[in-house]
């Protein structure tokens, strides 16, 4: 029996193969493009510089630490929220309730990006202008709020799999001895299921990373390295959106393809993370 | 201690779904609130009659029209570009893929999956580029771009759950129509795509509410803030997500503003009439399953 046979297979194969091979197409092209950059050895300079045009220095600094801090904060204000949400989904509602958490989590996670950005500039930053932060209301703070919601759900339906995937009879164990529920989330759940408490909060951060349009429209933008959380700042990807309307040639405008690389490499990072909690720390204990 | 601590947390826990269901009832709440004056039939077509702007016999100026129908061919353009090319590779990672080569497609996807939508509008941009250097003609950021990029977007979405449809098909399913003399082809197309076409349309409808709703590729590959109707796949076009984004922070009037809410509401409907197909499909699946 011949089993790889016929043209569909093969144009199977094709897509297979060839999405793949786009994957590694998106690093090569940046890479061509942003090649200037690398081959005149400034590819780490510039992720340790300043952003001073006049200077001819385009370093992506500031960048990098407004990335870094939004999504440390938003992760920090988002994870106590995304894991008390998780307990109640997983054990402490009664299941009825469970269900109806769980649909309107994933309803906010089909909520579009620009409409979270979208309410908040209206709702939100004239709030933090006016009662907390002072200035223009557009800084980390504030971006860091409307992210922690954003990153919520993907959190939120990690930890709940993952606490469900709990052996059933350990479970029932200890519901045979009279454990209330939350006597088996904190002594059974919560420590057997932590390699996807791990994974989730992975997959959180690297979404508060990756996202644009919230930084873009609420953390102001601008270019200095931000100090404090009410500071204004800019992301990786907020830069390469406002970039790109600048002169194709101009060194400026390589930097979006340092950005890019660093996002690219970044997720790669997170994927080979995911990886190796879900594969090693997960193994069965037997 | 521990009664202390047990207690603490069941209070922490409820607190925080209790701050989750505030924060999207004040969201919802305040866009109805501010948007809904607005809705009707003047907020999409402004003071053109709806069959003569569906039959584009005139042009909508103050409507959202060419937003709305922006949007429409340009995710209309990238489920057909990239739903083929994911159930194919779907179906060939789920039946055909062995060793190292689906180690390595899988974290190839994988990658594919968690890039930061900005990279892949940056990657549509760059394929722009060098298409204009080698091509050096007036092929710059259009439609067709950008929905090439939105297609590449939501290709890990389809093959992943295509993959995970065939992958969950019981094995005594999957073996009896090879028992009978059927080849792995015919098997896969008259049994296991078959049995499992729910759970693919679920995935494929869930791509589609990603598709209308992403604003950074498409930012970076071709939407500009007024352009009309698209007249053909090479022009710049309108969208509902970058208009809607273009006017907060570029708003010149209150009625401008207005029209950004209704445009608000507009995406959140479509969007949450796709997770409600998509939710429904899921629960006749399920309700299926639990019948057998």
């Amino acid at each position: 029996m011949k089993i790889h046979s016929g043209l569909p297979v093969h144009l199977f194969r094709l897509a297979a193969l060839g999405c793949g091979f786009l994957t590694i197409a998106v690093f090569m092209m940046m890479l061509y493009l942003g090649w200037p950059l690398l081959t005149s050895g400034q590819f780490f300079v510039l992720l340790s510089q300043n952003w001073l045009p006049e200077q001819n220095i385009y370093g992506i600094y500031p960048m990098l630490t407004g990335s870094i801090a939004i999504a440390i904060l938003s992760l920090c204000l988002s994870l106590p929220i995304s894991l008390g949400t998780a307990f109640v989904a997983a054990t402490l509602a009664p299941p009825k309730f469970r269900k109806l958490v769980m649909i309107m989590v994933r309803f906010m996670a089909g909520i579009p990006t620009v409409i979270y950005g979208f309410v908040a500039v209206f709702l939100l930053v004239p709030f933090m202008r006016e009662q907390l932060a002072g200035g223009s209301g557009l800084n980390i703070l504030t971006a860091s709020l409307v992210l922690a919601l954003l990153i919520a759900p993907t959190m939120i339906v990690f930890f709940v799999n993952g606490l469900g995937n709990v052996d059933k009879s350990y479970c029932l164990a200890v519901d045979a001895m009279g454990g209330r529920p939350i006597q088996k989330l904190l002594y059974l759940q919560l420590p057997q299921a932590w390699p996807t408490i791990i994974a989730g909060i992975i997959m959180g951060f690297g979404r508060a990373m990756g996202d644009t349009l919230i930084s873009l429209m609420l953390a102001g933008n601008s270019i200095a390295v931000p100090h404090s959380v009410v500071d204004s700042g800019r992301t990786l990807t907020a830069h390469i959106a406002l970039v790109i309307a600048a002169d194709f040639a101009s060194m400026e405008f390589k930097s979006i393809f340092a950005c890019g690389l660093v996002l690219y490499g970044f997720s790669v990072i997170v994927v080979i993370l995911l990886r190796y909690v879900t594969t090693v720390l997960l193994r069965p204990q037997s | 201690m521990r009664r202390i601590i047990e207690k603490t947390v069941f209070g922490v826990s409820w607190v925080s779904v209790f701050l989750l269901v505030t924060a999207l009832f004040f969201m919802l709440a305040y866009l109805m609130h501010r948007g809904s004056g607005v809705l009707g039939k003047g907020l999409i077509f402004g003071n053109v009659s709806p069959i003569d702007a569906l039959l584009l016999k005139r042009q909508v100026f103050n409507g959202l029209f060419p937003a709305v129908m922006g949007t429409f061919a340009l995710v209309l353009l990238a489920v057909a570009f990239a739903v083929p090319v994911g159930l194919a590779a779907g179906i060939y990672m789920a039946e055909y893929c062995h060793g190292w080569i689906r180690q390595v497609l899988t974290v190839l996807f994988d990658i594919l999956a968690g890039l930061p939508s900005i990279v892949v509008g940056l990657a549509g941009f760059s394929f722009t580029i060098i298409l204009h250097r080698a091509f050096p003609g007036r092929l710059g950021p259009c439609l067709l771009i950008s929905s090439l990029a939105i297609g590449f977007l939501i290709l890990p979405y389809l093959i992943r759950s295509t993959q995970m449809a065939l992958e969950s098909v019981s094995l005594s399913l999957r073996l009896t129509a090879p028992a009978l003399g059927a080849t792995r082809l015919q098997n896969i197309r008259y049994v296991l795509l078959p049995t499992r076409l729910p759970d693919i349309l679920s995935g494929v409808i869930l791509a589609i509410g990603r598709a209308a709703e992403d604003t950074a590729v498409i930012m970076l590959t071709g939407v500009v803030a007024s352009a009309g109707l698209p007249r053909s796949i090479f022009e710049q076009f309108e969208a509902l997500p970058f208009y809607i984004y273009y006017i907060s922070s570029q708003y010149t009037n209150p009625e401008e503003l207005q029209m950004g809410f209704g445009a608000a509401i507009l995406l959140l409907t479509v969007c949450a009439v796709l997770f409600l197909s998509a939710f429904l499909i899921e629960q006749a699946i399920s309700w299926r399953l639990r019948r057998y």
